[in-house]
């Protein structure tokens, strides 16, 4: 399936139940260089619009929200010890968690890429 | 709370270096009511190492200049200034500049400024963010004995190891200074004050040059293969790994210079006299040692603590506030500095950081985090 994406920069990939989350190259830009990030805990359930994840940058700090409700599975064990993957590889291996979804409905309220490119190009 | 009509925005003042900021494809942000570059597309780690390994230019034009002269041509404005600052300043010599405070009757820090002398005039280097309240504030205290001349230049910091090597290139005699000494030297005709100083714990100089020819100078600069443009965010994490207070954040009215950790700057003789705004009060922590010490804080793991972060101590008591924090390139990791209790305050002290409610262990520090490189005399 192809990626949905929130207003707040973040992107998801749906395989089956399961959505892997991570914040868009857009995301990453404005940040700059990532120095620091905080993962859920697995089994940590979540609803759509919670603090999930801290991503710090060397500028500040930044909330990532949960897109969906559900139960975290995993989180990117690989960014504690290698946060600047946000910068390298976003929409890759700088993946954030994954989540199982407890109400499939939501993915509806997401945009897809082209709703999603269109947002961005109107912040400038 | 909500107001009725939307707020009076004053429209941002730009420097001399403006234009140039934007060709160089600067992100811009609003700082102490400038326009300024926070980062260029280096990012902010690559611009805090290119300054650390070789050189970086900075625009620091927002920052007030002024020469003070004394209004009896035989008096010295150096002695007179001593009347607002706990500073040695009028046993400088000709040519040398030092670090120091305007103070008030508390003892708080109005200021931090640089103070260079050149011969019976002082010229001030003060914060942006501050220099119309500092300017009436001299000009006022010392009405009758100085006036202040206000200067409209530019001003840019060239900062790093390799800063003399490509600044010499340019300027002749800017190798002869030493670590906070100043000249009046020449680039290209125009008469240039070269400062070998700055706020990054490199080797550097502040060039304080006309507006009109501040572009050509920077672009001159910035043609040299050891130099990149530097953003505030990296001046940031410069000065606070070289352990350097940021004014209205590790210092304000409410922190005296003996809390602040700066008595190296207020000498025996200052100390004496107590003549100086809030000397008794000063005096007094000094004899009894202040209750409240900035110190820096080394958080274990790798995540940032940022401003405002509470300090705890292994009892869960409250013991200070981070003042500064954040990512030190150079260090590699997280480094901060607060304020804490001072009897919780000596070195090597474990202490937790509260960070999204949670503990986070940290040692209180010596600052510098990495060792300054100045070339003294």
């Amino acid at each position: 399936m192809s990626k949905k994406f929130t207003k707040d920069h973040e992107w998801i990939s749906l395989d089956g139940d399961v959505a892997t989350v991570g914040i868009t190259n857009y995301a990453q830009e404005q940040l700059g260089d990532v120095v620091f990030v905080e993962v859920p805990e697995t089994g940590q359930q979540v609803a759509q619009g919670d603090d999930a994840a801290v991503v710090e940058s060397v500028k500040a700090a930044s909330e990532v929200y949960a897109p969906l409700s559900g139960e975290v599975v995993e989180g990117n064990a690989a960014l504690e010890a290698t946060p600047e993957l946000v910068n390298q590889s976003p929409d890759n291996e700088g993946w954030f968690f994954k989540m199982k979804l407890s109400d499939a409905g939501e993915l509806d309220e997401l945009m897809d890429e082209a709703a999603y490119d269109a947002f961005v190009k109107e912040l400038g | 709370m909500a107001s009725q009509t939307a707020p009076q925005q004053n429209p941002l003042q730009t420097t001399a270096l403006h234009g140039l900021h934007f060709s160089l494809g600067a992100k811009m942000v609003p700082f102490a009511g400038y326009d300024m570059p926070v980062q260029y597309p280096l990012g902010v780690l690559g611009e805090h190492l290119q300054t650390r390994e070789k050189a970086g230019l900075f625009d620091v034009s927002h920052m007030g200049q002024a020469r003070l002269v004394p209004v009896n041509a035989a008096d010295d404005a150096a002695e007179i200034f001593e009347q607002l600052v706990p500073g040695g300043i009028k046993t400088l010599k000709n040519g040398h500049m030092r670090y120091t405070q305007l103070t008030n009757e508390q003892g708080g820090i109005l200021d931090d400024l640089m103070a260079t002398r050149f011969d019976n005039d002082l010229w001030l280097v003060v914060n942006a963010a501050c220099k119309d309240n500092d300017f009436a504030h001299i000009a006022a205290a010392l009405q009758g004995q100085a006036t202040l001349d206000i200067q409209h230049r530019a001003l840019i910091a060239l900062q790093g190891p390799l800063a003399v090597q490509v600044l010499q290139r340019l300027i002749a005699g800017v190798e002869d200074l030493v670590f906070m000494q100043a000249a009046w030297l020449t680039w290209q005709g125009h008469e240039v004050l070269v400062s070998r100083c700055g706020y990054t714990g490199e080797d550097g100089f502040e060039i304080s040059v006309a507006s009109q020819q501040a572009e050509d100078l920077a672009k001159a600069l910035l043609a040299e293969a050891e130099v990149e443009a530097i953003g505030l965010g990296a001046r940031d994490s410069l000065r606070l790994e070289a352990g350097l207070c940021l004014y209205g954040h590790d210092i304000d009215t409410t922190t005296t210079p003996a809390e602040a950790d700066l008595l190296w700057s207020v000498p025996k003789r200052r100390r004496a006299e107590a003549n100086f705004p809030g000397a008794a009060i000063i005096n007094q922590q000094i004899e009894n040692s202040p209750t409240r010490l900035r110190v820096g804080i080394q958080p274990q793991g790798r995540a940032p603590a940022r401003e405002g972060t509470q300090v705890q101590n292994q009892a869960g008591q409250d013991i200070g506030t981070i003042t500064s924090g954040g990512f030190g390139p150079s260090v590699g990791g997280p480094v901060a500095m607060g304020y804490v209790d001072s009897e919780s305050g000596q070195i090597g002290t474990q202490v937790n950081l509260i960070v999204r409610g949670k503990p986070m262990p940290a040692t209180i520090t010596a600052l510098p985090f990495v060792p300054q490189r100045y070339v003294k005399g």
